[in-house]
């Protein structure tokens, strides 16, 4: 039994347009905060897990790369990467790490620092991204989000990449920490009902 | 008479839906968004979703079902 393409099982499209598009002006950093809040608001409605399940281009795209094009050795994960601790230690750690981001878009705001036109690779290697950058009508605080939220995204889609080759396809979701997320609200919801 | 289905590690499962995209017989469901479900009476125990599951938490048994 073929099953059905539908719409959704295009989405992964939106993973190199997204990482393609903050080559050229990073401001389109933003849109991303789609695939933020999008998950979070699904998984508090009766869709819980849909996004994971059907929608997520990052998910859809390591599929393909992993699946169709071979590019991954589909080994197992090893147990320690597997397991609930590091699950969530990474969902703190990220969670930790975006604070730090938005902190620094504030100063950045507040006129206390000044815009950093680099990408932030790993939360550690600071890697000029000025081409990326033509000026914004706005504060250039609404610049520094955009610089420190690409950073994030392309961050993580470099990790997942690595994980895909290494293992599954998509061992990434072992530990996205939006996954992580998603999930503990369905089970705050399920806990409630009982 | 004993047959091969998969069997999900639920505690583990992070609900990605991974197997349930690969599966041929639409065995499996996420349930509520907390884990993976497999329909015993639609699982043939093809082994695709067990390959799939990034969490590698998805068994093949061989579970006694009524003949």
């Amino acid at each position: 039994m073929k099953q059905q393409k539908h719409w959704y099982d295009y989405l992964f499209i939106l993973t190199p347009i997204y990482i393609g598009l903050g080559f050229f002006n990073i401001l389109f950093a933003w849109v991303g905060l789609v695939f933020f809040f999008a998950p979070l608001i699904l998984a508090c409605t009766r869709w819980n897990k849909v996004y994971c399940n059907l929608l997520c281009d990052r998910g859809q795209f390591f599929t393909l790369l992993g699946g169709r094009f071979g590019l991954s050795r589909k080994r197992d994960m090893p147990k320690w990467m597997r397991s609930k601790a590091f699950r969530y230690g990474f969902l703190v750690f990220f969670l930790v790490m975006f604070l730090v981001m938005l902190w620094n878009t504030y100063l950045v705001f507040a006129g206390a620092r000044d815009l950093a036109q680099v990408v932030k690779l790993l939360w550690t290697f600071k890697v000029p991204w000025h081409f990326a950058y033509h000026g914004t009508v706005f504060s250039p605080g609404v610049a520094q989000f955009a610089f420190g939220f690409y950073s994030i995204m392309l961050t993580s889609t470099l990790i997942g990449l690595v994980m895909m080759a290494l293992f599954k396809p998509r061992s990434w979701c072992v530990f996205c920490p939006m996954g992580t997320m998603t999930q503990l609200i369905c089970k705050a919801k399920a806990g409630k009902q009982g | 008479m004993k047959k091969r289905k998969a069997v999900v590690d639920q505690k583990a499962c992070v609900s990605c839906g991974s197997c349930v995209k690969v599966c041929p017989k639409r065995a499996l469901s996420i349930y509520k968004g907390l884990y993976a479900q497999v329909d015993e009476e639609r699982c043939v125990g093809c082994k695709k979703c067990a390959k799939e599951c990034p969490a590698s938490i998805i068994e093949i048994v061989a579970l006694e079902v009524p003949a």
